[in-house]
């Protein structure tokens, strides 16, 4: 039983770290019906980001709070900025293209990151500072909860909750629903479509920098192609939970998370990938929309 | 008139090009081969190793080269992927005509690059790959270290009499040749010392998440956790072992060398144990120089990788003077047999010469190398001793050798 509770543990934080760079995926699919590709590397971006903030505030040494939201706050910028750049260079010129284009140039996007990383960062895997020492919570009848696990949950439903109330709750946020829900007739309320898209990708790829903060408490070790696996295995999760839904992603990412920690605890490490694609493939048999994504005809 | 002069400019270019590109293959050099994850995830494996040959390189030219003629060692980058090793040994053999191929570190990409040598009867050396399989690809492929067999005998060995651990756990990379290998043959000696191996786990390289697997090894209640991974996993498995309570021997084979193992896996390491090459308290003379030479070129100490490199290429050199293919009559007769040929590599780098260099390689004995003695058995692999490493508040403290 302590052996299914740790596991259980050991998923919801996996996932919760699935669900932050899930949502960056959700809400541009639901703004603008694309695929960002290149979210994953972005979330890359983000750990090397706080990599270099945590050297320049010299943390390593000695972590404190304040330190270590200094750094959240800073790759969150970063990741902000990077995914506004994107948007503008890469994505804007195309608005008028075949979706398809979008997605190629996605692609593109993507592998320029990956390779511009390896270049600038250089492909050796470095180890992430810790910016929160380790403390345990819990540690009785063979379970171990670590304060970092904590934090990496506890952030991440701070995050996700308050993206939802930004969402529904203010001008912004309906301005956005508005775009998704009809970008020509949004445009004809009077609203600025090319800034709410260009927040949706500030906000999306900010929420990769944070993950790639709460990964690296937990699991420290960063290379420029560590965006890759983690930005596949999201956006199932996000279409698991329905793509374009935001509490959809959540759920998506937790799922995946647990699935992944219980095949690989219970069956074998082998089928750690296979399941994410084989939870795509009967989703998109079963339930194409998601399982809290509701039915949306194709857009002309 | 315009266009006439532009034909002549052109024409003058061609004949100065030609003129040049002639010249500069004049050059009497013996080139060798060598490739090597330089970047990607095992770069720094790599990046030691051509050091190592680097500094043999400098030594060897330093002191007039091979009977008189420099060597060149032509270093192509295999990104730490196997189809990028096939590719580079194909570009060593087939563009730039190499005598010799010295690489990889790497099991999986020796056995890549292993059969491009044998089919073109080039005699390849790899300085660190110690899966069986890369020998047995054939008779022209050689290497300077010991073997997964020994290696998984030696830590199963090391865990049974010298920790005195009777219940053995492995995880190991299910993807990579070198430590699924290592993880059968730790198994069978542990077994037949008396122990058990009660559970197996397994990842893949590039993971970063290992809490599952690790919980459920500790569910099982072991000894001793035998990692026969590469060290860009290993620190982080150690450090997410240790979060979950696991505070028995971790153990792993020479993958595990790097600088970077303890950058990454910290406190974490302590009570971990792995097998080498070498160790820098070594006091033999050829260790302490090989020491001192690398201090000053490089300003650290060096992991096994680094002399691994060298002894290749030392022995790579030796066995082509051995060879006597570089014998003043020998050079003069490839010359009379290709009068085509406008180089020394043009001449010598014949199918012929090749396997007089393969056969004076094959006969290596006693060769006195920073790793130990080395003699080439008749497989093709070399016989030597394996130094047991214990990691010690983010130190090497050597624990004991182990012969074969």
């Amino acid at each position: 039983m302590s052996e299914f509770l740790q596991q259980l543990i050991n998923g919801i934080a996996w996932g919760s770290i699935y669900a932050l760079i899930a949502l960056g995926y959700t809400m541009v699919y639901g703004v603008l019906r694309l695929i960002n590709f290149a979210h994953g590397d972005v979330y890359m971006v983000g750990a090397f980001a706080g990599f270099y903030a945590v050297k320049w505030l010299g943390l390593a040494q000695e972590p404190t709070i304040f330190g270590a939201v200094a750094v959240f706050l800073l790759s969150m910028g970063c990741c902000g900025i990077l995914g506004f750049v994107i948007e503008r260079g890469a994505y804007k010129p195309l608005r008028k293209a075949p979706r398809l284009t979008a997605l190629i140039t996605a692609i593109g996007v993507s592998l320029f990151l990956e390779n511009a990383g390896q270049l600038i960062f250089g492909a050796d895997p470095k180890f992430f500072p810790q910016i929160i020492a380790k403390k345990d919570v819990i540690s009785s009848g063979g379970i171990i909860l670590t304060n970092q696990q904590v934090i990496v949950l506890g952030v991440s439903l701070l995050l996700m909750v308050s993206l939802q109330l930004f969402v529904l709750k203010t001008k912004t946020g309906k301005a956005m629903r508005a775009v998704s829900f009809n970008r020509e007739a949004a445009s004809l309320m009077g609203i600025s479509v090319d800034r709410i898209i260009s927040i949706t990708f500030v906000l999306g790829s900010a929420l990769a920098g944070a993950a790639a903060i709460l990964v690296g408490l937990t699991n420290p070790k960063i290379e420029p192609l560590m965006g890759i696996m983690p930005g596949i295995k999201a956006f199932v999760a996000a279409v698991l939970g329905g793509i374009g839904n935001i509490p959809g992603a959540m759920l998506g990412g937790m799922i995946m998370g647990i699935a992944e920690v219980m095949v690989v605890g219970y069956l074998s490490s082998t089928y750690r990938d296979a399941i994410a694609f084989a939870i795509l493939i009967l989703i998109l048999l079963f339930k194409p929309s998601g399982l809290l994504g509701g039915f949306t005809g194709e857009k002309a | 008139m315009k266009r006439n002069s532009k034909i002549w400019w052109g024409l003058a270019l061609a004949v100065v090009s030609m003129v040049l590109f002639s010249c500069a293959k004049k050059e009497d050099v013996v080139i060798l081969g060598e490739f090597g994850s330089l970047t990607g995830g095992t770069a720094t494996f790599g990046k030691s190793t051509q050091r190592g040959i680097e500094m043999a390189l400098e030594e060897v030219n330093k002191a007039g080269g091979i009977q008189g003629k420099p060597v060149r060692i032509v270093v192509e980058d295999d990104q730490s992927k196997p189809e990028e090793a096939a590719t580079a040994v194909k570009k060593l053999v087939n563009q730039d005509k190499v005598l010799m191929v010295l690489g990889e570190v790497a099991s999986s990409r020796s056995l890549a690059g292993a059969p491009i040598c044998q089919e073109a009867k080039v005699p390849m050396i790899t300085p660190s790959s110690t899966n069986p399989k890369v020998t047995q690809v054939g008779d022209y492929i050689f290497r300077v270290c010991f073997l997964d067999p020994f290696q998984g005998e030696v830590m199963a060995k090391f865990a049974r009499n010298t920790l005195k651990t009777s219940k053995a756990a492995i995880l190991k990379d299910i993807k990579n040749d070198y430590s699924v290998g290592l993880a059968q043959f730790f198994t069978e000696t542990f077994k037949n010392l008396g122990g058990a191996v009660i559970a197996e786990e397994s990842y893949s390289e590039g993971d970063i998440e290992f809490r599952a697997q690790l919980t459920s090894l500790k569910a099982k209640k072991p000894d001793v956790i035998f990692i026969p991974g590469y060290y860009t996993e290993v620190g982080l498995i150690a450090r997410q072992a240790r979060d979950l309570g696991i505070t028995i021997p971790l153990i792993g084979g020479d993958g595990w060398d790097s600088p970077r193992l303890i950058e990454i896996g910290g406190k974490a390491l302590e009570n971990t144990y792995y097998s080498n090459h070498y160790t820098p308290d070594d006091p033999r003379p050829e260790v302490q120089k090989f020491l001192a030479d690398f201090k000053a070129k490089y300003n650290e100490i060096p992991d096994a990788m680094a002399p691994l490199g060298y002894d290749a290429a030392r022995i790579a050199f030796d066995a082509i003077k051995r060879s006597g293919i570089l014998d003043e009559k020998n050079i003069k007769d490839a010359y009379r047999q290709n009068t085509q040929a406008k180089s020394l590599m043009e001449a010598i780098n014949t199918p012929g010469n090749r396997e007089r260099i393969r056969d004076a390689l094959a006969q290596t004995k006693d060769f006195p190398g920073v790793t130990g003695l080395i003699t080439i058995d008749e497989n093709r692999n070399a016989k030597k001793a394996a130094v047991v490493l214990k990691i010690e508040d983010g130190k090497l403290k050597y624990v004991e050798t182990i012969s074969p």
